[in-house]
């Protein structure tokens, strides 16, 4: 156990260096970028400490635990712990944001230093929260970081956001809210069906202890299925994800669809799974179906897509696919292969959306077609990008890989068809992705005209690209760090559910 | 029944002192009116009234919380709910009074007539605006409506409940007419309010007059004994009475299908008068409708708990879905107090001592947010007059950042955000409803989806002050005076607390969450 409370630090830190950033004077706005991005910095070295004093081999569900009473008359506390799915995730949040500031250091430079201060402000603000809602082990306060979360994100997307920027927020923020809403009184019937008490809603006090029919525990797994299908998002309530994605700047669109979404996937096995592991049984045959024809779906329609930031938004809808069907396989190697997808597809989509907003930041346009040859003009750019490409196809030997992999095995384990039909997916993504970089990068060199030819890559956007494709590289070859850090977590889950995997012999082929 | 020899009844001061000062204050602001030169009377009655009402509150706190009790002669009952809701009002009221005083440079209070009894726009006005006029008697009339609301929230039977009823109206109808800008429409809302309010009225005494009839008493608990003991052979009164004086009292929570007053009033009314009533009228209505619902005819609530059903199903998808499209932004606030009057409705429906706790919650925490918002409202002006269109809001969050960030803010606490006393209230009202039951869990259901509704509302206003680019350049937000500053400063602060640390707040509404019988 440690004595620090690294969490609550991990939650302070950003929320602290947001305030200051936004309260700096006229005259010294211009150290608001390095203040934020030193935050983001020490927040990721809290977060390297918090894995260094993570044991994986712990029996306890959560560490780096700290429980203090909240709201005792409502049994709410202020309770953060994690276990290695969590960590895992806190540590990709952590390490995106410096990204993600970094890569947005010009985003509203011309637009004033208020708007800039704002900007960052909000950035921070998110990252807190980001935190706290992976780290929360309260369902109360799980819920509360959950929705005030939409706060931030809103004002990032309608102030700062495209042409379109208002109809985006409003249609994001109400999907979020009607689904977090309809969670809310799962929220309540949980602890209603719990134990009750002034701790009444720690997640280990509720796990296999909700006294309430089968019929109410069902209905209340609705309840928060619903919300984590909006958030993740699936087919067919993810209609807000295209218009967020393409409507927000970049480094926006990173921390929305890299990390928001996927408290959504993440929830499902925190809340959905260990809480309600009979309905999760029951529900799992329409689960894989909507999973199934997400990955399809989102595959399908990215092909057709000519905005680069609606595609890469498309892509995301097949992964979460892939990444939902692992989870609700209920087996330990797809349960580990969606841990890992989580945090792959955060850095690929992160790789994604930061090189295609440089391309944009040099063009003007998101349009596909107004590109074409221009990998003799950023040859630096084009080479990224194909990288970060390939790992979001899942290239073997890129990230992406063998997460993929791992959810299709582990689901084939269980629904053969389903986990054959998703297979269509990962032929698919080729298609869109190559196509995309065939019409981006390759065929004659561009003519500019009067203006000058765009620079290739500058220092700055060297070095946020560089982490995405060292983690690329790292856990494609070897992605044994992050699978014995959630490893223990899903299993852990699976036997909340009560069920273990139909042909062990073959399971254990993903520890090695 | 043959006549009782007259006794004098026994009265606790302490129980009730706080009553007692309001009206003592109310009756010295009148002699304020009519003795205190023009000049000072402004001063003088803000004064007066803030400290009546600060001092009825300490009063309130030192010594009638140590005498809980019924007393004179069982009409009027000092017990945890009556002491909160009484404590609530005086607070609430002190901080309303405060956003009336509120001059902006002006001779009397900005939001009143100079004279209400001339005809708008004639030469008689304006020699009443040169003269320096100032309708100064509203603050007395609040004291007298306060005063109402305490008899309403400690009625212990329906004689007295009613006394309060009219009591609290009475003034709210003159203060309704007496808005300085938009006359006519303030006169229109005055006149609608008072024919409707003498609608409700004559329900709720024909109720009584059943009820009585019934139990041979108008004492509450006397109708409870009568219930469960009665021999059925005037059965037939009980439900109509029953169903009558609910609707009175549903009336003045503004509870669908009885609203539809609000609207106009909210608009009409002066904005300061429309945070009161918003704020401090709910407060009472519901603490007599808890009273009655709880302690009087709790007992046969099965015959009429599934018509309250409807009612707070209604209340809140009507409330919710008529605010969309609305373009005043009183209004679109009227609306948004009918769907909260849902809101505490489900509450109050789980019929079980949490139930009353988280009414008595959100009842404390809307009326700080609400007070506060209309204090808001009636800074933003175009020309002169409230700029109380959406249209004019466009793009005030450019121009006034402090003004539209706190009007986001307490939006936002409208909404139920979490982390604002608005979503710590919701929670609750609804827990204890998912808690009693299934029709409570379907209430619930709808409220929430009900919420997301009147959150796209509040979102959209959001958007307008931030997004949308301004329409005019001549929409400003007048600076307040201090006095309402501290109103809206005092609000803002108690919806944040009320949502990150509530656990004071709910300890206290939980303690004094019940009846004395």
């Amino acid at each position: 156990m440690n004595a620090v409370p690294l969490l609550t630090l991990m939650v302070v830190v950003p929320l602290l260096g947001a305030i200051v950033v936004a309260v700096l004077p006229g005259n010294t706005a211009r150290l608001a970028k390095p203040i934020a991005l030193g935050a983001s910095l020490v927040t990721l070295v809290l977060a390297v400490l918090a894995v260094a004093s993570f044991d994986t081999g712990s029996t306890e569900q959560f560490q780096l635990a700290e429980v203090r009473p909240w709201i005792p008359q409502f049994g709410v506390s202020y309770a953060l712990g994690v276990d290695g799915i969590a960590l895992a995730l806190i540590v990709m949040a952590a390490i995106l944001t410096p990204v993600c500031l970094l890569a947005a250091w010009n985003d509203v430079t011309e637009e004033g230093s208020g708007r800039e201060k704002r900007y960052f402000a909000l950035l921070l603000v998110l990252e807190a929260f980001m935190v706290g809602v992976f780290a929360a082990t309260d369902v109360f306060l799980f819920y509360v970081f959950f929705e005030a979360m939409l706060i931030p994100v809103y004002f990032l997307i309608g102030m700062f956001g495209g042409p379109r920027r208002q109809y985006a927020a409003v249609k994001f923020l109400l999907f979020s809210l009607v689904g977090g809403l309809v969670m809310l009184v799962a929220v309540i019937g949980v602890f209603v069906a719990g134990p009750g008490g002034g701790d009444g809603f720690l997640v280990e006090n509720l796990t296999g202890n909700l006294d309430a029919s089968t019929g109410a525990l069902r209905w209340m797994f609705v309840g928060f299925f619903v919300a984590f299908a909006i958030k993740a998002p699936m087919w067919p309530v993810h209609t807000w994800l295209p218009d967020a994605a393409t409507e927000s700047r970049p480094a926006v669109a990173v921390l929305l669809v890299g990390v928001l979404d996927k408290v959504g996937t993440y929830g499902m096995i925190r809340f959905c799974l260990q809480l309600f592991p009979e309905a999760s049984q029951w529900a799992t045959p329409v689960v894989i179906t909507l999973a199934v024809i997400s990955v399809v779906y989102g595959a399908l329609l990215a092909i057709g897509q000519t905005d680069m930031m609606r595609l890469i938004a498309f892509t995301s809808i097949s992964h979460f696919g892939f990444i939902v069907l692992g989870i609700f396989a209920l087996t330990s190697v797809g349960g580990a292969g969606s841990s890992l997808y989580m945090v792959n597809h955060g850095f690929s989509t992160a790789g994604l959306f930061l090189l295609a907003g440089f391309l944009v930041a040099r063009r003007g346009s998101k349009r596909i077609p107004d590109y074409g040859g221009w990998q003799r003009v950023t040859p630096v750019l084009a080479g990224t990008f194909l990288v970060v490409g390939l790992s979001s196809l899942a290239l073997p030997g890129l990230s992406s890989f063998v997460s993929e992999f791992l959810v299709l095995q582990g689901a084939f384990m269980r629904y053969r068809v389903a986990a054959v039909i998703a297979a269509a997916g990962i032929i698919l993504a080729p298609l869109y992705i190559l196509l995309m970089y065939q019409r981006l990068m390759t065929g004659p060199k561009p003519t500019f005209g009067e203006a000058e030819a765009p620079r290739d890559l500058s220092l700055r956007e060297r070095v946020v690209v560089a982490p995405l494709i060292a983690s690329f590289l790292l856990l494609g070859f070897f992605p044994k760090p992050v699978l014995d850090l959630v490893n223990p977590a899903v299993e852990r889950t699976l036997q909340f559910v009560g069920v273990s995997d139909p042909t062990p012999a073959l399971a254990s082929g993903s520890d090695q | 029944m043959p006549a009782a020899e007259f006794q004098a009844v026994q009265v606790d001061y302490a129980a009730v002192a706080p009553m007692l000062i309001v009206a003592a204050g109310a009756l010295v602001g009148v002699l304020v009116e009519a003795f205190a030169p023009r000049r000072s009377r402004h001063r003088i009655q803000v004064w007066l009234t803030t400290l009546t009402l600060l001092a009825a509150f300490v009063v309130l706190l030192l010594w009638s919380r140590e005498s809980m009790t019924v007393t004179l002669g069982g009409s009027v009952v000092v017990d945890g709910v009556s002491l909160f809701l009484m404590g609530a009002l005086l607070v609430l009221s002190a901080l309303a009074v405060l956003v009336m005083a509120e001059r902006f440079g002006g001779v009397g209070a900005d939001a009143f007539t100079p004279m209400g009894s001339s005809t708008p726009g004639s030469a008689q006005e304006d020699t009443a605006t040169r003269a320096g006029y100032a309708t100064s008697e509203v603050f007395p009339l609040t004291l007298f409506a306060v005063l109402g609301m305490m008899v309403f929230v400690t009625a212990n039977d329906l004689i007295t409940m009613f006394v309060g009823l009219e009591v609290l109206s009475l003034p709210l109808y003159v203060m309704t007419g007496l808005a300085r800008r938009r006359r006519l429409l303030s006169q229109e809302a005055a006149l609608k309010y008072f024919l409707l309010g003498g609608f409700s009225s004559a329900f709720f005494l024909f109720g009584a007059a059943l009820l009585y009839g019934y139990a041979g008493s108008g004492d509450l608990e006397a109708i409870s004994t009568a219930i469960s003991t009665a021999s059925g052979d005037l059965d037939g009164l009980l439900v109509p009475g029953v169903v009558l004086t609910m609707v009175g009292l549903l009336f003045k929570i503004g509870a669908v299908p009885f609203h539809s007053w609000t609207p106009d009033v909210y608009q009409g009314a002066p904005t300061p008068v429309t945070g009161f009533m918003a704020a401090c009228t709910k407060i009472a209505a519901f603490g007599a409708l808890l009273r009655l619902a709880y302690v009087g005819v709790g007992a046969n609530r099965w015959d009429w708990e599934m018509g309250l059903v409807v009612v707070a199903a209604l209340t809140m998808v009507v409330g919710a879905v008529l605010s969309v499209t609305q373009t005043d932004v009183k209004r679109l606030l009227a609306y948004s107090s009918i769907a909260h009057a849902g809101f505490i409705l489900v509450g109050v429906l789980a019929f079980s001592q949490a139930g009353i706790g988280g009414v008595l919650f959100y009842l404390v925490a809307y009326g700080f947010m609400t007070v506060a918002a209309f204090g808001i409202v009636a800074m933003v002006r175009q020309g002169g007059s409230e700029a109380s269109h959406l249209s004019q809001w466009a793009g005030l969050g450019r121009r006034h950042p402090v003004v539209a960030g706190t009007f986001a803010f307490l939006l936002l606490a409208f909404a139920g955000i979490p982390l604002t006393s608005g979503f710590t209230a919701k929670y609750a009202a609804f827990a204890p409803a998912v808690a009693s039951g299934t029709t409570g869990t379907v209430l619930v259901v709808i409220g929430v989806l009900a919420s997301a509704v009147t959150a796209f509302v509040y979102i959209r206003l959001i958007v307008l002050m931030y997004f949308t680019d301004p329409t005019g350049d001549d929409v400003v937000a007048l600076v307040p005076s201090i006095p309402s500053t501290v109103a809206i400063t005092v609000g803002v602060l108690v919806t944040v607390v009320a949502g990150i640390i509530p656990g004071l707040a709910l300890d206290l509404a939980s303690s004094a969450s019940e009846f004395l019988l």
